[in-house]
């Protein structure tokens, strides 16, 4: 019973990170059904925007600082992407991917000359060492940090879809981009703002993985790949279906990590998401529609 | 050519959700005969020629001859006679005419032939051409055919396919009265041993060519029978507000698609 | 549909674009020639001209070729973009490093490859077909075609397909090499295996012996470009081409579209393996950090920038981007970086038809200005798709 507890929580704790990093992807990729690489790059440009706080503010404080910091730097850096590359080839989905990846190419090649290759190291704030007990288990207080701001980051993005009128736009947009554009949305309004916001949970992706983990410019490609999974999983432009995707990989991985190793869990997961999409290509959450391929 | 048979549709029904796009279809289209689907705007005309193709699942009875059609998958019924076209004509753009044909062909060929390259034009593609008066263009990509050309080649490519009912979704939506006529010769001529099923909104064309008519409303049969038969038939005229203004509308619908495509067709 | 869209766009650069994406199936008499050149270049030219070293540099290069001319075929034929070949050259790359090991091992008498005996283990069961040279050859051929009919068969027939196909590709590539770095006492783990001395009784460090294997890949890479032009000339290429540019009618025709892609995806495998099985041999190691995400990516971009869907654009862009990365690499590492990244981003955004679209546009305007206006044709009846003399037999046969 423990043991199940305890793999529970640890779970939940990776399909956490794998939500956060996954859930902007889900916004822009819900948004214009284009891929974009460098959502990646994005989360290791959070991570260094964290390490540069540090460098400036200590490691005290400088965590609430690079949160926000690091959702304008990401949004921007997004909003740049869609302005002079994405925007031109939305219909090219599969080019947008490969064009986005020579973005990231570059981006890390940047995080490499500014900052180095070596892996740096962005501390944990004094008031987050320790951990709590939760259902007899050990939970650490970064762990639980991260669980929360996945909570109040999805709490706040539903709340933007079903409340204001950015998210019936974006609703409107991601179910039929013609006939929004033919009720007078502005499409190109709708897309620049999307991608701000899911570039910018990247960065904030980025600030929450230093907690965990070490910051280096390759950083993005090892999260990529999970936060696809969660996506395409999860059923295209669905922040629920990102939500359950991503904490049943996680809970998933954490049981068969229980009993193999963390590599053949990785590869277990992958063949579950496989055989999965065999019996519901459109993954958990779709919408019904009757037209044409 | 492989026996000639008739399609029968039997108590069709076509549901998304919760919402019945098709309730209970029946009709028969015969070898010989052109067949026009008509009724207004969803009524579940295309959706019928949906789910006989086997694009989205329907339930009932349909049957080309002997064979049963529902629940195989596309191709299957594909291969067993049962060709079509579509609203918007889809042929392979980027391939030329003679292309397109060849591929239409092939389900009568071994898999292994796909193999080997082209070598020569199968009778079957000369007639296909000639019937729809593309031979001139064989070798031009598809893409850069006019839409009354590319809805030709795509009956083209069920001739050569050697469908036993032709689906043709709105062929002459959009063509010019010349094109359209010529259309419904054409039609008449590949009719003789096929069964041709027309789903169409022009009226006008289909009191010129409609060997039989069956008229939709709202997922249901509503009349059957020839053009006057069901002309008359009161059903038919209180759902299209009567006869003679929906000509109207469709004179007008028709001249403002003729100038759309004029100087379209340069065959 | 978008691409009638695009084509009616007017200015140089959507022409280029336009010409990219239509067949670009050589004549027989271009496509034959271009082979015999790119093969006595590689097969005369190479081992007469290069140092030894500059030989074992184009050996590695002609097994990236190899990857690409699959790649060619299913991305730029059949619109399926193969983002994971890493997994199929490293099984055809770890098959022939696990055979080496083995004779090796057996040279010195031993039954483990050295690196084992570091660990104590005895040999994995998974290691025993690997003895037998004819078994390790069938099984670089069969098991990434079985691992591809698998994938892509059961993907292929639910319809996943574009961007889907492309992410499934790569989370394999992911969990394929999670999954060989966590194999540390049987497969050496993240420094892969190396250290080789003979390949099937050739000494490996004899000159001799190495320049009949780069003889043996450059010929593997001909062969694998003629099976290319025979797909692509093939009714089989045609109806490739037709499934990817519209699969769903290509159904209403009678065919499964699923088999068609599986085919293709298949082949694309095999020659990703052969290609791996050769550069263990050519190049020494095999590691998973030559298999990654990003080196599969980096597969892919050569494809794109010599043209993805031509007969010649693979391969050559393949050499041309891996000879490239080797010599500016060396002297400004992170200045390449910057230049792939932004060649990437510049060819796919406006020359999606890669280097090759620009001749064939330069072509098509001279043969335009010569005489022959075709208004706005998008795709040029394409010096292409068939040869003169059964052009004509065709003309005739059509009036």
């Amino acid at each position: 019973m423990d043991v199940v507890l305890s793999q529970l929580v640890a779970g939940i704790s990776v399909g956490s990170i794998l939500l956060l990093a996954a859930i902007g992807l889900a916004l822009t990729f819900g948004q214009m059904g284009v891929i974009n690489m460098a959502h990646g790059e994005f989360i290791m440009i959070g991570a260094y925007v964290a390490f540069v706080m540090q460098g400036l503010f200590g490691s005290g404080v400088s965590l609430l600082v690079a949160i926000p910091a690091a959702f304008l730097v990401g949004g921007i850096f997004g909003v740049v992407l869609e302005q002079i590359l994405i925007r031109h080839m939305y219909h090219r989905p599969l080019d947008t991917l490969l064009a986005t990846f020579g973005v990231g190419l570059i981006l890390q090649q940047l995080a490499r000359d500014l900052f180095g290759a070596p892996a740096v190291q962005v501390s944990n704030p004094p008031w987050l060492s320790g951990s709590v007990q939760i259902l007899g288990t050990n939970v650490p207080l970064t762990r639980l940090f991260i669980l929360l701001l996945v909570v109040a980051v999805v709490a706040g993005l539903a709340a933007l879809m079903a409340y204001t009128s950015l998210g019936r736009r974006i609703r409107a947009t991601v179910l039929n981009r013609n006939l929004a554009e033919t009720s007078g949305i502005s499409t190109r309004w709708t897309d620049r703002t999307t991608f701000f916001i899911g570039s910018g949970l990247a960065g904030v992706a980025g600030v929450t993985v230093t907690l965990i983990g070490a910051t280096s410019p390759t950083m993005g490609t090892s999260y990529i790949v999970d936060a696809f999974l969660v996506v395409v999983a999860g059923g295209i432009g669905r922040i629920k279906g990102a939500v359950i995707a991503a904490f049943s990989l996680g809970i998933l991985q954490a049981f068969i990590e229980y009993s193999t190793t963390a590599s053949i869990a990785k590869f277990i997961v992958l063949i579950a998401v496989v055989a999965f999409l065999q019996l519901r290509p459109q993954g958990l959450v779709s919408v019904q529609t009757r037209s044409l391929a | 050519m492989s026996q000639s048979a008739a399609l029968t549709v039997q108590d069709l029904e076509v549901t998304f959700g919760a919402f019945t796009a098709v309730g209970g279809a029946s009709f028969v289209a015969e070898p010989g005969e052109v067949h026009f689907l008509i009724g207004p705007n969803g009524a579940g005309k295309t959706t019928c020629v949906d789910a006989v193709t086997g694009l989205v699942r329907g339930s009932g009875r349909v049957t080309l001859g002997e064979q049963e059609v529902l629940g195989r998958p596309v191709q299957k019924i594909a291969r067993i006679g049962v060709g079509r076209t579509f609203q918007t004509a889809s042929v392979f753009e980027q391939l030329s005419v003679l292309q397109n044909l060849d591929i239409a062909a092939g389900m009568h060929r071994s898999p292994w032939s796909l193999m080997g390259r082209r070598r020569g034009v199968e009778d079957r593609i000369r007639d296909a051409l000639e019937q729809t008066q593309l031979e001139d263009l064989w070798d031009r990509p598809a893409g850069i055919l006019s839409h009354g050309q590319k809805q030709w080649l795509e009956i083209g490519m069920l001739l050569v396919q050697d469908a036993r009912v032709l689906m043709l979704d709105e062929p002459v939506a959009g063509m010019s009265l010349e094109e359209r006529n010529a259309t419904g010769e054409l039609l008449h001529r590949v009719k003789q041993d096929r069964a041709v099923v027309v789903v169409e909104h022009d009226m006008e064309f289909m009191r010129s060519f409609a060997s039989r008519v069956t008229v939709l409303h709202q997922g249901t049969v509503l009349s059957a029978g020839s053009v006057a038969e069901v002309q008359a038939d009161p059903k038919v005229q209180e759902v299209y507000l009567g006869t003679a203004s929906m000509t109207e509308e469709d004179a007008a619908q028709a001249d403002a698609m003729a100038v759309q495509t004029a100087g379209g067709p340069h065959a | 549909m978008s691409t009638t869209a695009t084509q009616k766009k007017t200015g140089r650069l959507a022409r280029i674009s336009a010409a990219g994406t239509s067949p670009g199936v050589p004549s027989p008499r271009t496509a034959y020639l271009g082979i015999a050149l790119i093969a006595m270049g590689l097969l005369v030219l190479a081992p007469a001209l290069l140092t030894p070293f500059e030989l074992r540099q184009m050996g590695r290069f002609v097994c990236y070729a190899m990857v690409a001319v699959g790649i060619g075929l299913a991305w730029g034929r059949g619109g399926m973009l193969t983002l994971g070949q890493g997994v199929f050259f490293g099984i055809g790359a770890y098959c022939m490093a696990m055979h080496m090991q083995l004779e090796d091992a057996a040279l010195r008498g031993e039954e483990t490859p050295q690196f084992m005996g570091t660990f104590g283990v005895d040999l994995p069961w998974f290691w025993e077909p690997f003895h037998s040279p004819l078994m390790t050859i069938l099984l670089i051929l069969l098991l990434p075609a079985a691992l591809a009919f698998a994938l892509g068969y059961s993907v292929f027939k639910r319809k996943v397909r574009g961007a889907y196909f492309a992410i499934l590709n790569q989370a394999m590539v992911f969990a394929f090499v999670t999954l060989l770095v966590g194999q540390q006492a049987t497969l050496n783990g993240s420094n892969g295996l190396s250290g080789f001395e003979s390949f099937f009784g050739f000494a490996i460090h004899d000159p001799a012996n190495r320049q009949m294997i780069y003889m043996i890949a450059a010929a593997l890479l001909v062969i694998m470009m003629l099976v290319a032009y025979w797909m692509m000339r093939s009714r089989f290429g045609e109806l490739l081409v037709a499934t990817r540019d519209a699969e769903e009618r290509v159904r209403f025709l009678g065919y499964d579209p699923a088999i068609i892609k599986t085919i293709t995806f298949v082949t694309a495998a095999v020659m990703a393996s052969v290609a791996g099985a050769m550069f263990v041999p050519l190049v020494g190691i095999i590691s998973p950090a030559e298999l990654g995400v990003v080196p599969s990516i980096a597969f892919v971009i050569g494809v794109a920038i010599g043209g993805r869907a031509t007969l010649f654009g693979p391969v050559l862009g393949a050499i041309a981007v891996a000879w490239a990365e080797s010599t500016l690499a060396e002297n400004f590492p992170s200045g390449w970086t910057y230049f792939q990244g932004l060649l990437l981003i510049l060819v796919i955004a406006l020359l999606p038809g890669g280097i090759a679209s620009v001749g064939r546009y330069l072509r098509w305007k001279h043969r335009g200005e010569a005489g022959k206006p075709t208004s706005e044709d998008p795709a040029p009846s394409d010096p292409a798709t068939s040869d003169p003399e059964s052009e004509n037999s065709q003309k005739e046969a059509a009036s």
